[in-house]
């Protein structure tokens, strides 16, 4: 998959959940990373006027030619962390991408075809081992780039650790291994 | 910046209705001409808009300001003329913004001396939100109010400081609204320093617009002006010399006031509030001080 | 060796450019999807000796920043539709009475209270022509984080050298977008001082700002005791006058030709594909980048369409414009509002060729995928009629 992942051309991704879940945050992180590799990248975002609750998207183009149309309309990597936000953009995933969703938060369905379907429990992991929900999202970014390999682990651990203010950053590289060990674990089909 | 509050002493000093303004000898015609651009102005005879400017020459000549470094920021109507009379840097702005363009100036440079003349509409109605958040602020400018109860530009509407039963052009079977005390609009505001005039007693009036200028913090001085043209010839009297003296029956020295303010018969004079806390261009700059050192230091 | 790229927000860039333009006042008043400029300058204008305040509306924001200018500190304030509504008013003083400064407008959905959180491009008529009376204006439009700096750059440069306030018509995407960008060096990117005159103050009255030698304007509180004023004055004296319509006759076409007698420094235009183009793309801002990826498509498509990109939307790029109706066949317009930009199109095309206009105001940035449809249309219906 990783290989498959890396088409020529820009990489698309797409974070969607619920206003709170840190989706803006999550893909912050991965275009800094990604910044820091020296590639062009462009993120936009949306989200409607409740600061907690409301639909929130974000999306990232890295690439490594100019990017024009900043916006994402049929994402190679596509990450899910609410329901809601399931029902709206799943089916919009890239034949050949991989659309990532919070098997705790998400039932999936079977409209969406053609990509690999990847569920894993951030938020319930996050909860019980790190005992902060809050950071589903990073434990999401982990298991994102231990999955895709879109880029490098350790330029977008960095990006957490710059992106997060230095009281949270111990709790936050946790939860990115977290996220990373997790997509190990259910890639390799072992349990810790 | 709870630290820098605490510093400056937020807590307001106890309430001093006794504070004297300083005592200015007014000064000679000669004296005063060279700091006015024109001897022509567009207001009517008998207006007493002539004097308030007279006496802030003389304020400002009293207290030996540089004259370099006094900013007279004037809204619209009557009073607004007042800037392009003046032989300081005068802005003549629009309609009930003096007040916050006074605000940027003083900001972008504390070292001068930031005098704001408006009408009683421009400070209170379209210039009200302005008026309010400047004395909250307790940023040191001086506000001069022309109160007229009128407005005389225009040719005699109703503004907020027309009294109930008063009549003008958009009154003419009585004001139905109830007016504004200015004064205690801007005590209750947070201006430090709250003084009222009369044209008719000119050198207080020197002397408590001395006070204001002299003050650190938001200063408040509203003038009772004289307009026999518009509001005295609706209301009063259409004579200039009798719609002053009535002034004299009307104004009560704050110590000797004790009725309830209803200020068309009876209003208190002098310095009405007197109080410290801390001035906002002071603490920006304390707390910019420190963000300096800790980005250099 | 260039800087290390960055990651920057759209507006934290334009605060950023503010920065390195001088400004060191920002006076502004909380809305979306502005606030994170004056987030960003209310933590760093401190920081490099300037000053911030939160006023209690925007019209108070555009007056305070008209204050501090004219006490002779480089200064700026930042909105969005509603505010830059409210701050029409005192754009019309700073017009009047020479006043440099800034306006930012990152435009959303309206009218009213509209799409706060989304993107348009509504405000583009607005900016020219929102205060009343006449007047001159000049407006830029960024379409990258990079241009949110460097744009700001220019823009105080401008309403420097014409003593006239500049509009930076960014809008939600630009604004809330993020880029990796290799920010200018120091010193790099010209930045124009405010001075002072060189002349006397006792001389300063009669001495003619003319066209071509656009005195600035001395700081309040400096020897030249200045009057500043709303009001028509006379253009040598500054004195108000307003009983003499030879005086108002000349200041009011003085503020007009004094941005376009200089137009064609003024303006800027990107070109892109347009030597041999046969279609031709008019787009601004945010649109701009999809029309950017369908030139691209066309092109190697074979298909000759080029791109007119004006980066200055006022004064508008007449000549640009008259250029690229000589050529092509027909101008596709698309914006995120109903024809405001391709009416001024038409008007220069004078015929010349075809405009066509697309609209978007739902909110939604244009996709490629819309205007390649335009395009092939032209192209369908132009083999269909040579044939």
């Amino acid at each position: 998959m990783a290989d498959a992942m890396k088409p020529k051309g820009p990489m698309e991704i797409r974070f969607s959940g619920s206003g709170g879940q840190g989706i803006l945050l999550a893909a912050a992180i991965i275009a800094e990373g990604a910044t820091a590799q020296g590639k062009q990248v462009v993120s936009t975002q949306s989200y409607g006027p409740a600061a907690r609750g409301g639909a929130s998207k974000a999306e990232v183009i890295v690439s490594d030619e100019e990017i024009d149309y900043p916006e994402v309309d049929a994402p190679m990597i596509n990450l899910c962390l609410s329901q809601a936000a399931y029902g709206k953009y799943a089916a919009d995933t890239r034949p050949g991408g991989l659309l990532l969703y919070d098997s705790g938060l998400v039932e999936p369905d079977d409209t969406v075809a053609g990509c690999e379907l990847c569920g894993l429990p951030f938020t319930q992991a996050a909860l019980e081992r790190l005992g902060k929900k809050v950071v589903a999202n990073i434990v999401a970014v982990g298991a994102l780039v231990e999955v895709s390999g879109v880029l490098p682990a350790d330029a977008v651990e960095q990006a957490v650790v710059n992106r997060v203010p230095e009281r949270f950053r111990e709790l936050n590289s946790e939860a990115f291994r977290l996220g990373r060990r997790l997509a190990a674990e259910a890639r390799d089909g072992t349990q810790s | 910046m709870s630290a820098l509050v605490d510093e400056q002493k937020l807590e307001a000093a106890p309430h001093d209705a006794e504070c004297k303004p300083p005592r200015i000898k007014p000064h000679t015609t000669s004296e005063i001409t060279p700091w006015l651009r024109t001897p022509k102005t567009i207001w009517c005879p008998g207006c007493s808009n002539g004097t308030i400017t007279r006496a802030l020459i003389d304020a400002v000549l009293g207290l030996q300001l540089d004259p370099e470094k006094v900013v007279v920021v004037a809204g619209i109507g009557c009073s607004g003329r007042i800037a392009q009379y003046l032989e300081y840097s005068t802005v003549h702005t629009a309609h009930g913004r003096a007040l916050a363009v006074a605000t940027g100036v003083k900001t972008a440079d504390p070292s001068l001396h930031v005098i704001v003349a408006m009408g009683d509409g421009d400070c209170s109605a379209i210039g009200g939100n302005h008026f309010i958040h400047a004395a909250r602020r307790n940023i040191d400018v001086t506000a001069l109010v022309f109160n007229n109860s009128i407005y005389g530009m225009t040719g005699g509407q109703m503004s907020p400081t027309t009294h109930m039963g008063d009549k003008s052009t958009t009154s003419v079977r009585g004001n139905v609204e109830a007016a504004f005390d200015l004064s205690e609009l801007a005590h209750a505001a947070g201006a430090t320093y709250v003084a009222r005039g009369t044209a008719w007693a000119y050198r207080q009036l020197v002397d408590v617009i001395a006070g204001g200028i002299s003050h650190t913090g938001f200063s408040f001085v509203e003038t009772m002006a004289v307009c026999p043209v518009y509001y005295g010839r609706f209301n009063l009297t259409s004579d200039p010399a009798e719609f002053l003296k009535s002034q004299k029956e009307h104004a009560v020295p704050v110590g000797k006031f004790e009725d309830e303010s209803r200020l068309r018969e009876r209003y208190p004079v002098g310095v009405l509030h007197h109080s410290e806390r801390a001035e906002f261009v002071a603490s920006l700059q304390a707390m910019g001080d420190k963000a300096l050192e800790a980005a250099h230091g | 060796m260039t800087a290390a790229p960055v990651l920057l927000q759209g507006n934290e860039a334009v605060a950023e450019g503010a920065i390195a333009a001088g400004a060191r006042f920002f006076a502004g008043y909380p809305i979306t999807p502005s606030t994170e400029i004056a987030e960003t300058l209310a933590r760093r204008l401190p920081e490099v000796g300037g000053k911030f305040i939160q006023m209690e509306d925007e019209i108070a924001s555009i007056a305070a920043v008209c204050g501090a200018s004219l006490a002779g500190t480089k200064s700026l304030t930042a909105t969005s539709g509603p505010g830059f509504s409210l701050m029409q008013e005192m754009i019309g003083f700073a017009s009047m009475a020479q006043i440099p400064c800034v306006i930012v407008d990152v435009m959303r959905g309206g009218p009213s209270t509209g799409l706060p959180t989304e993107p348009s491009q509504g405000d583009v008529m607005q900016a020219r022509w929102g205060t009343h009376g006449e007047h001159s204006v000049i407006a830029l439009v960024p379409s990258s984080v990079l241009e949110c700096y460097t744009l700001t750059i220019e823009a105080f440069n401008l309403s420097e050298q014409y003593r006239t306030p500049v509009i930076i018509l960014s809008d939600a995407l630009v604004g809330h977008m993020r880029e990796a960008v290799v920010l200018p060096e120091p010193g790099e990117l010209r930045v124009a001082e405010r001075g002072t005159p060189d002349c006397e103050p006792e001389d300063y009255d009669t001495v003619m700002s003319d066209l071509d030698n656009i005195l600035p304007r001395p700081p309040l509180g400096s020897p030249f005791r200045v009057h500043v004023t709303g009001l028509v004055y006379n253009r040598r004296s500054g004195a108000p006058d307003t009983e003499a319509p030879e005086i108002a006759s000349d200041l009011g076409r003085y503020l007009r030709e004094k941005i376009y007698h200089h137009r064609d420094a003024i303006v800027r235009v990107e070109e892109m594909e347009m030597a041999d183009a046969e279609v031709a793309i008019f787009a601004y801002g945010s649109v701009a980048r999809s029309a950017r990826a369908v030139v691209k498509w066309a092109r190697a498509q074979g298909a000759k369409v080029g791109l007119v990109r004006p980066i200055t939307l006022w004064p508008f790029p007449t000549a640009a414009v008259e250029h690229m109706a000589a050529q092509v066949h027909t101008v596709i317009v698309p914006e995120m509002n109903i024809k405001q930009m391709s009416w001024e199109v038409q008007a220069a095309v004078g015929g010349r060729a075809k405009v066509v206009d697309y609209g978007r105001v739902d909110g939604k940035l244009i996709t490629p995928a819309e205007i390649k449809e335009l395009v092939k249309r032209e192209f369908y219906y132009h083999d269909w009629r040579d044939s």
